[in-house]
This record gives C-alpha cells, sequence and structure tokens, in this order.
C-alpha cells in the first residue's frame, strides 16, 4: 500500500497542480462524492454490512451483491459504503489535529521571528526525520490497537508538514505595512494574530489540509491493514483489504480490488484538490 | 526628403486573451526613431509603455496577440524567423531593464554575463569579448574593470550593476537600445550619473534610443522627441523641448502641473481621477473623464491625430484650447 | 541644536544610534547620533538618499524599531498610555498597508471599538466622517483593498492613522510608489488635513520636489549623519553642503542635463 509522505509527496504535489482548471472540477467532484458517502454510506448501504451468512458466503458479483460477499456471506459493497465513515474519520481527525497544532506553531513562529523560529524550524526538521507510520505502529504497540492511537499518532506526524507551508505564508503576511500599522494602532498581537493572519493564511492552510487529507487515508488505512488500527468485524477499508488478502488465494480478488481502489481514487482526489488549490492560492498579493 | 527611418510602429494594437474575450492593451500607435535619435515614450501605470517595447522585442508573453506593423531598417519584426529573430535581438537591438537584479544571474561573475551572448552567438571570441568588455567598462565610469569581471552581482551597488546592464547592451554593437525606466529604482544622484553615461556612449556610438519612463521631466531632458502614452494611445508626439515648454495635449499640460517642482511652493493641480487602462476607456476619447476640456463630442467619438505646430496630438479640442493650456500652466 | 524653551514640540529626538547587527557580516550603523524636533502642527521632512537611515529613524520614532541609544520624547498632549497611539505610520507600498481580507469599512470599525468607542451609531457616523476627510465616501466602506487603486489604498490608509487622532503623522515614502497624477491629489489632501487639524507631519521622502510641496523644516541624512537642516525653502535653494547641492541639482527638470558624477 502506497505510503505517500515525503519527497517523492512533493513531485507528484507539483504535477497535480499543473494539471489546471479541468482537474479541479473533477477533484472536486469525486471529493465531494466520496465525502458524501462517508457521511451517509451505513444508511444507503444495500444490506447490514455486519450480517454473516455462512450459505452465501464467497459469491461473486452478480445481481443480489453487486460486488459480491467475502468469506463470511457479508455483502461487499454494504461494507465498502458502511466502512467510508470509519475510513474518513480517522484523517478527518488527524487532520483537525495537525491543522490545529501546526496553524499555531506556524503563527507563533512567524510572529515572533528570530531566535524562536529558528527553534521552531529545528524542531520541525526533527519531525520530519521520523517515519509516519512507523510512529503510528509504534503508538499502536504501547497503546493498543483501536482508532484513537494510530489517529493521535499520524496527528502529530502530519503536523511539520502543515506547519513549514502556513509558516512561509505567515511570514511573508508578518512584514506586510498592514500588520505594523495594526501594532501601531495599539492592537494586541492576540488580536492580530487571530483577527488579521489567520484569515491571511487561511486558503493555504484549506489546501494542505485537503492535500494531508489524502495521504493520512492512505496512512490509517494502511495502519489498519497491519492489523494495529481499526479491528475487524468493523468494517473499514483497509481491514476490508486485508481481510480480503486469504480470498485471494481462491481467486476471489472483489473484496481487496473494491476497497483498494477506493483507497486508491479517494488519495489520489484529494491529493489533486489539494494541490489545485494551493496553486490557485498562490497567486494572490 | 528624408530618409526612412531606422524603427517604426505603425498602428500597433496589442490584445491580451481574457475570460474568453480579449483586452485591448495597446491601440493604434505608432511611433518611429531615426538612426541616432533618441525617443522617449512616456506615461503612466498601465499606459502601454512596457507593451509597447516589449511588442518591439517580440517578447509579449503567451495569450497575447500583436497587429500592426513593427519595422527594424525596413524588415517586418513581427513576421521574423526564429533565426532572424535571434539575429535581431542579438546584435541589432539591446534591451536595458529597470530591475538590473532581476535580469542578471546572480550565480554567475560579471564577466561571464558580459561574454555569455556574444561568444554564444559567434560575434567574438572569448578573449576579444573580454577585452571588449573591460574598454566599455572604463568608458562608463567603472574603474578595475579587470577585478569587476570576476566579482558577483551581489558585490556591486545598484548604481554599478545598472552600468554594466548599459555594457551588456552596448557589447554587440547595436543600432537601437531599448531603456524600460532604467533609472527609476536608482538614487536620484546615481540616476543623474547612470543617464549621463547612457547619453553619452549612445551619442558617440550613433546608436538610436527608445527610452521608456513615467518621468516627463526626465525624459524631456534626455531624448529628442517625445511620445506621451495614456491608456494604450499615444495622445502627443513631438519634439522633446517644445513638448515640456509648450505642451498641446490636456494630458500632458496636467502631466507637467502636477509634479511639485523643487524650486517653488504651489498648490498643485491634480488631475482628478486615476489612470485607467486601455480596454477600461469607453468609447470617446480615453482622457475625456479627467479632462477640464472635455465637451460631448469628447465623451462621444475618439479623437484622430491631429498635425498642429510641427506636432501630432490626438484632441479634438486641440487648435481652441491649446493658448488656453499654457494660460494654466504658468 | 537647542531649542528655546517655549517652543511646543510634537516630537524631541537627540543623539538618535542604532546598529544593526546581521547573523553573517559585522554591524552596521545606520544612525550614528542624529537629532531633530518637529514643532507642533508643522512638518519635518526627512531627506535622504538609500542607506542614509531615514526610514530606520522614522520606525525608531514610531516605535517599531528600538534605538540603540538616544532619547525620543513625543508630547501627544494626552495622558500617556501603554503605546504611543499619538504616533500613527502611513507606510510606501499601498499593496501590503491594508489586510487583504478586511472590507475598508469593517476595518475602521475595529480600530474605533479597540480605542473605545462602544456605540454603533457613533462608529458608523465617525467611519462615514474619516471616509469623508480623505476624499472618499460610505460606498468605499463595504469594498476590500483587491478592488481599490493604489491612490485610494493611501487614502484608506490614511483615514486609518487619523482615525486615532495621533499627533504625530509618519508618512514613510507614502506617495512615492503612487503615478504622478495621483501623487498630486495625496498631496493636496495631506496638505489640507493638515490645514484643519493640528497634526505634525514627519515625513520621510526622497522626492525634493514633494519635499518642497510639504515640508516646512526638513533635515538632510547621509550615511546615518545629519549632514545638514532648517527651513525647507532655505535647504533646497541655498544648499551650505555639497552633498545636499548634488542632490538638488540632480532632480530632473525643465532645462536640466544629467552630469556625470565627478569620479
Amino acid at each position: 500500500m502506497a505510503v505517500t509522505l515525503g519527497t517523492a509527496g512533493e513531485l507528484t504535489r507539483r504535477r497535480f497542480a499543473s494539471l489546471g482548471r479541468p482537474a479541479l472540477i473533477a477533484s472536486t467532484l469525486v471529493a465531494g462524492g466520496l465525502t458524501l458517502i462517508a457521511v451517509i454510506g451505513p444508511w444507503i448501504a444495500p444490506y447490514d454490512p455486519d450480517a454473516t451468512d455462512v450459505l452465501a458466503a464467497h459469491q461473486g458479483p452478480g445481481a443480489r451483491h453487486l460486488l459480491g460477499t467475502d468469506s463470511l456471506g457479508r455483502d461487499i459493497l454494504s461494507r465498502a459504503l458502511a466502512g467510508a465513515r470509519l475510513s474518513f474519520a480517522g484523517p478527518a481527525v488527524i487532520m483537525l489535529i495537525s491543522t490545529i497544532l501546526g496553524t499555531a506553531l506556524a503563527i507563533f513562529s512567524a510572529w515572533h521571528g528570530g531566535r524562536v523560529d529558528r527553534m521552531v524550524n529545528r524542531l520541525l526538521n526533527v519531525m520530519f526525520s521520523v517515519p509516519g507510520v512507523l510512529v503510528a505502529v509504534l503508538s499502536s504497540a504501547v497503546f493498543g490497537s483501536g482508532f484513537w492511537a494510530p489517529v493521535l499518532a499520524l496527528g502529530v506526524v502530519y503536523l511539520p508538514y502543515m506547519a513549514r507551508v502556513v509558516r512561509s505564508v505567515a511570514v511573508r503576511e508578518r512584514h506586510r505595512g498592514y500588520v505594523e500599522s495594526l501594532q501601531l494602532a495599539g492592537m494586541s498581537s492576540w488580536r492580530i494574530c487571530l483577527r488579521h493572519l489567520v484569515p491571511n493564511v487561511l486558503p493555504i492552510v484549506t489546501a494542505q489540509g485537503t492535500y494531508g487529507f489524502g495521504s493520512a487515508l492512505a496512512d490509517f488505512a494502511a495502519v489498519s491493514f497491519l492489523g494495529l488500527g481499526i479491528q475487524p468485524p468493523a468494517a473499514e477499508w483497509g481491514v476490508m483489504v486485508s481481510e480480503g488478502r486469504s480470498e485471494l488465494l481462491d481467486g476471489a480478488l472483489q473484496q481487496s480490488l473494491s476497497a483498494g481502489t477506493l483507497i486508491v481514487v479517494t488519495v489520489v482526489a484529494f491529493n489533486v484538490l489539494g494541490a489545485q488549490l494551493s496553486s490557485r492560492s498562490g497567486g494572490r498579493r | 526628403m528624408t530618409p526612412a527611418p531606422l524603427f517604426r510602429i505603425q498602428d500597433l494594437h496589442v490584445r491580451l486573451r481574457h475570460r474568453g474575450g480579449e483586452r485591448t492593451l495597446v491601440r493604434e500607435v505608432s511611433l518611429s526613431v531615426r538612426s541616432g535619435q533618441s525617443v522617449g515614450l512616456v506615461g503612466e501605470s498601465g499606459s502601454g509603455k512596457s507593451v509597447s517595447i516589449k511588442a518591439a522585442m517580440r517578447l509579449l508573453p503567451r495569450g497575447t496577440r500583436a497587429e500592426g506593423r513593427i519595422a527594424f531598417d525596413g524588415g517586418d519584426v513581427l513576421t521574423l524567423g526564429r533565426r532572424e529573430l535571434a539575429r535581431y535581438r542579438s546584435r541589432e537591438v539591446a534591451l536595458i531593464h529597470q530591475d538590473p537584479r532581476a535580469h542578471i544571474n546572480p550565480t554567475r561573475t560579471v564577466g561571464a554575463f558580459l561574454t555569455e551572448g556574444v561568444v554564444h552567438t559567434g560575434q567574438m571570441n572569448r578573449a576579444e569579448a573580454t577585452e571588449r568588455a573591460c574598454a566599455l567598462m572604463a568608458d562608463v565610469g567603472i574603474t578595475d574593470a579587470a577585478r569587476r569581471l570576476h566579482q558577483y552581482p551581489h558585490q556591486l551597488s545598484g548604481g554599478l550593476l545598472q552600468r554594466v546592464m548599459i555594457v551588456a547592451a552596448l557589447l554587440p554593437s547595436p543600432r537601437l537600445i531599448f531603456a524600460d525606466e532604467p533609472t527609476t529604482a536608482l538614487d536620484v544622484t546615481v540616476q543623474s550619473d547612470v543617464m549621463a553615461i547612457l547619453l553619452e556612449q549612445i551619442r558617440e556610438r550613433q546608436v538610436s534610443m527608445l527610452f521608456v519612463t513615467h518621468d516627463l521631466d526626465l525624459a524631456a531632458a534626455v531624448t529628442d522627441r517625445l511620445a506621451v502614452m495614456y491608456a494604450g494611445s499615444i495622445v502627443e508626439t513631438g519634439p522633446s523641448a517644445e513638448i515640456s515648454a509648450r505642451p498641446l495635449h490636456p494630458y500632458t499640460a496636467g502631466l507637467l502641473q502636477c509634479r511639485p517642482s523643487t524650486a517653488e511652493v504651489k498648490r498643485l493641480t491634480a488631475i482628478p481621477g486615476r489612470p485607467v487602462a486601455a480596454h477600461e476607456a469607453g468609447t470617446g476619447c480615453s482622457f475625456a473623464p479627467r479632462c477640464p476640456f472635455a465637451v460631448e463630442r469628447c465623451r462621444a467619438e475618439r479623437p484622430h491625430d491631429r498635425s498642429i505646430e510641427g506636432r501630432t496630438v490626438a484632441c479634438h479640442r486641440v487648435e481652441e484650447i491649446a493658448d488656453r493650456l499654457e494660460e494654466r500652466a504658468s | 541644536m537647542t531649542i528655546p524653551a517655549h517652543r511646543d514640540l510634537v516630537l524631541d529626538v537627540r543623539g538618535l544610534r542604532k546598529t544593526f547587527h546581521s547573523r553573517n557580516g559585522g554591524p552596521r550603523e545606520a544612525l550614528r547620533g542624529i537629532g531633530f524636533s518637529i514643532e507642533r502642527g508643522s512638518c519635518l521632512a526627512v531627506v535622504g538618499e538609500s542607506g542614509s537611515g531615514k526610514t530606520t529613524a522614522a520606525r525608531i520614532v514610531a516605535g517599531l524599531e528600538s534605538a540603540t541609544s538616544g532619547t525620543v520624547v513625543v508630547t501627544d498632549g494626552r495622558a500617556g498610555g501603554k503605546t504611543r497611539h499619538g504616533v500613527q505610520m502611513v507606510f510606501q507600498d499601498p499593496y501590503g498597508s491594508l489586510d487583504p481580507r478586511q472590507a475598508v469599512g469593517a476595518g475602521l470599525h475595529e480600530l474605533l471599538k479597540i480605542h473605545g468607542m462602544r456605540r454603533r451609531a457613533d462608529r458608523r457616523t465617525r467611519v462615514s466622517e474619516l471616509l469623508e476627510s480623505v476624499g472618499l465616501d460610505d460606498r468605499h466602506a463595504g469594498r476590500y483593498p483587491a478592488s481599490l487603486s493604489g491612490g485610494q489604498r493611501q487614502r484608506v490608509a490614511i483615514a486609518r492613522a487619523l482615525a486615532l487622532n495621533p499627533a504625530l503623522l509618519i508618512l514613510d515614502e507614502a506617495v512615492s510608489a503612487l503615478d504622478v497624477s495621483v501623487q498630486a491629489q495625496v498631496l493636496n489632501l495631506l496638505a489640507d488635513i493638515r490645514e484643519r487639524t493640528r497634526i505634525s507631519y514627519l515625513f520621510v521622502s526622497h522626492d525634493l520636489g514633494v519635499v518642497r510641496q510639504v515640508s516646512d523644516t526638513c533635515i538632510v541624512l547621509r550615511n546615518g549623519r545629519l549632514i545638514e537642516s532648517g527651513p525647507t525653502a532655505d535647504v533646497l535653494d541655498a544648499p551650505r553642503q555639497g552633498y545636499t547641492r548634488a542632490l538638488v541639482d540632480a532632480v530632473p527638470r525643465p532645462g536640466w542635463r544629467p552630469r556625470r558624477r565627478p569620479a
């Protein structure tokens, strides 16, 4: 499974950004559609995703089960739709943590500049050098598997990516004349940061958050795939890919394939959308 | 009969593709530069002066379309093939930019920058190029040329770097220099110095110059003829000294009056409103909304060039108001 | 410079020094002990070329930069608060001087609110007054900086500065980036404001024509040193220092010819 952290990600990102307007529209539609499924998935699933039916196990795609059934006879389409919610909830919380903490750190660093800024930079560099999935795996090993251990760990792992991007924009804004005028007008640093700097870095925060969401979804699914995140029998895409492995030997590809495809499509859609948003937010003076 | 000018722009239009439609940047610009002559192209932001120069160098960005005729020594610049264009750009004309630092590779030495072009195009070998660069640097008042050649751009002051740019422009012995606000980023004393050097050099070598600037006083002082641009069109053309002494277009008169003088204090006669770009101008005279002399006709009908007192002025009422403009200026 | 005690000074600066320490390279002395003062209601121009220290001096007076040594006394005629609201500043770059994500009116409301104008109706009246005083009107209140021209932005920046009733307004090359035809409007506006109120200006500029137009007195800086001072007319018409003369001579005007500097 692809782990999209690191410098390879930077290159893809630039390529995604150069795709232009059709890519923006397509990625918005796909990412939006998948998010909608994540919200309403359990309600539109044709069957109970957890209902087993041993007699109907190992069925291929057909009229009753569009994507067939797994080894316990559960409907794969229903599990894929219902599983979207857990698969999205993980990266959503990861990005929430990394966005709030990362943006706060970036603005703090940009505001103070000088020594504070250099220290923050050094800290970020250290954080960059730690491989993300490894931290998530260790966290699960120490705190036990489940939703929160890998999510909290990945939230911290994604923090420097957000902080680095936002910091560069915040530093630029920090030195614009308007910030100094606000200081002269006797406005508190808190107010200037919250009311003036934050709105001005928001476009890049949104872009980076969207981009990171795709990568975080892949990482979260990877942890579940390794058996350290979400545990079976819960429906989640990483779990589904993992469970489908044993069926591959019997020639039944549909469970791994459908969950795997969903992961790849989601990652690409959010990555493209994020790259597009960030290239568009950069043009503003 | 006077000989044909070295460089001539006739009826130039530049349009930019914009949201499915087109936006006019430059409209009906005609202008000529004779051999050994320097011509000033003066205008405020958005007037189209820099766009015109870019069109003349065939350096317009993508999505922009130039129509009309730009002739250099009889040949049509807009239809030059790839090789002729390269020759035109590298040998016949040269461009001096406003911001020298943005147009020089900071990681290469001054010497490498100066000699690269002429060596690459086969006009000189490296030794000849270096020798000539040293000689030119001495001419423009750069002492210790041999040492400067080994320095990097960041080690040179803005004024010094702009003199290096003049050397770079002169090195291939061009016949016409386009100077796009060459001294705007410099301090006034340095501007005076650099301008004096530039003038000295082009006069000595009989090089023509098209000098683009927003500073009417500066342009009047250093050129033979002036063309004043507003909203993508030329509103007045004529000998520099005459234009600055007795402007005939209301815009030119307005520009001269709103420039504060160092010698006296008086309430400035500001031109109301703001300068507009060509695409914002309506059907009438583009200056009409800001013009104190505008009448109904000015707002309805675009004025054509009229010849008066040896000048070309694009104003319907130039004959009636010529004397009142002067009155107002004094 | 000795100052008779009876003069009503809004700003008195003495022995101002500033040394910058960059991380690479040695210390750089931006100001080497300069002093000047501004009488209430008058305009002092600080003239100089790049590297003269004129902007550094202005920033120190504004409190945006701290001096290495020297004193800056601002007498704004009000009880002293924590910050110097008595001094406001307008910057050169019309594009960076306003928050791009805040409408003009909202920005003025915010300023007035944090300075104790609680009632919305009061603020609304004051915002209209302020916009009018800089030649704009209520229609501009809803606009964002991106939809304003350079001249309009500088007008808004001036309105924002005036909102706090400063005793001293610092204008740091505030009209340098504007087109000549718009520059004249803003210069006239600044003259009008000074006529109406008792505000004082500290006007930093490299443009001697502009300086002649707006200032009563001026000081000429070069490499961090004050080399000439006096009434603007005297300094520009009969400069006593060779450097000042060179500055005046370098300004293009009718009949002017560029001259090579003696090597």
